[in-house]
């Protein structure tokens, strides 16, 4: 009990973090921020129900007041903003992520990437462009022109949340909740 | 850390959480079934209103804070006027940047105290569901008090790496800070427990 509230504290706070480093260069040359990569390491670490709670501690606090979303971003306009689908999609793409990993049993490495890559960039891409398409009133072909730039940038980020999470299998494997 | 509450005080810092919440709830619907350009600019100059009689830095800050929104302003700008309808993209901007700043102007009006307070007692209903109110707070209180933590601890392996390499920092940092965040919740769990443990 007392493990899995800590654990769920700290990955909220890990998401707050990586939102508010802006020097981390992922890959030279492509401008993303390190925030989404919380997301889905929440799902491959902590696995899809403490990790989608982590996700959703974090949303509770910044859409309270606490400018913690990349960019300084808080508060209840976030809600009224042209994102507000990736809002609503990040617990949602960790538990996704968080389940991939979880049921699915080859190398820890391979279907963390995998979950990521669906959780973290299909799942949460549809429910992004669905947001995007009603807050613009744009068709959805249209509104997923908009997302189409982050696609390179989100599929480097679940390679990194594969490997960062294979070496957290090697280093600490009793912590690997999501295969507990 | 900085809040987004404004600091000055402002008359719309006394009235109630839950109403303030409440009405822009109400006033975001109405502003999406609203599809005339003139009301949907009446609803704008009520919202630039309702900031200004907040003081002239207070609007400011607003407005600063909106400056996610303009490369959709922007795009949206360029597509209706490649779709030679500029008054359809102005209304669809106007109600983006109103519904924006109409709950900016709540967030920067409400203490993050009252308005934690406010979001536990609207979830306290879901306590027969499971989910108690006091680890909720006690979750909220570690994970506030651990990102001033985590941060230090990012500064330090930031710092490790530049004393090591003449690369710029990399993503290679984050599997050190990920690890760092499981230990700390292993120890702050066994404190607790030491404590006598999360009813």
């Amino acid at each position: 009990m007392e493990k899995n509230l800590t654990q769920i504290a700290l990955f909220a706070a890990l998401i707050a973090i990586l939102g508010l480093v802006p020097k981390v260069d992922l890959m030279s040359g492509v401008p993303i921020t390190a925030q989404s990569l919380g997301i889905m390491l929440c799902g491959t670490v902590l696995g899809a129900r403490n990790g989608a709670l982590a996700v959703l501690l974090f949303l509770f606090v910044t859409i309270a007041g606490l400018p913690l979303l990349s960019g300084g971003r808080g508060g209840f306009g976030v809600l009224a903003g042209p994102s507000v689908g990736y809002i609503i999609g990040f617990p949602i793409a960790a538990f996704v992520t968080g389940s991939i990993v979880e049921f699915w049993r080859v190398n820890v490495g391979v279907s963390a990437f995998v979950g990521a890559f669906i959780g973290g960039f299909v799942v949460l891409n549809i429910l992004g462009i669905i947001g995007m398409s009603v807050m613009l009133d744009k068709t959805l072909p249209e509104a997923a022109l908009l997302a189409l730039p982050f696609a390179v940038g989100d599929t480097i980020k679940a390679a990194i949340a594969g490997m960062v999470t294979q070496a957290i299998a090697r280093a600490r494997p009793e912590a690997l909740l999501s295969r507990a | 850390m900085l809040t987004l509450t404004s600091p000055t005080r402002t008359f719309a810092h006394g009235l109630p959480a839950g109403a303030k919440l409440a009405v822009l709830a109400l006033f975001t619907v109405a502003l999406f079934a609203i599809t005339a350009p003139l009301a949907m600019a009446l609803c704008a100059a009520l919202v630039a209103c309702l900031a200004l009689s907040c003081g002239r830095s207070f609007a400011l800050t607003l407005v600063r804070s909106l400056r996610a929104l303009v490369p959709f302003v922007v795009v949206l700008a360029l597509w209706h006027l490649w779709l030679a309808d500029p008054l359809g993209g102005l209304t669809i901007g106007l109600r983006l940047v109103t519904a924006v700043s109409a709950a900016t102007l709540v967030t920067m009006t409400t203490p993050l105290s009252d308005m934690l307070t406010l979001f536990q007692s609207l979830l306290a209903p879901l306590a027969r569901l499971g989910l108690q109110p006091k680890p909720l707070a006690l979750a909220l209180a570690l994970m506030i008090r651990f990102i001033p933590v985590m941060l230090d601890r990012f500064g330090q392996l930031s710092q490790g790496w530049r004393a090591r390499s003449a690369r710029r920092i990399g993503w290679q940092v984050v599997m050190p800070a990920t690890l760092a965040a499981l230990d700390d919740a292993a120890h702050v769990a066994e404190a607790l427990r030491a404590r006598g443990g999360v009813a």
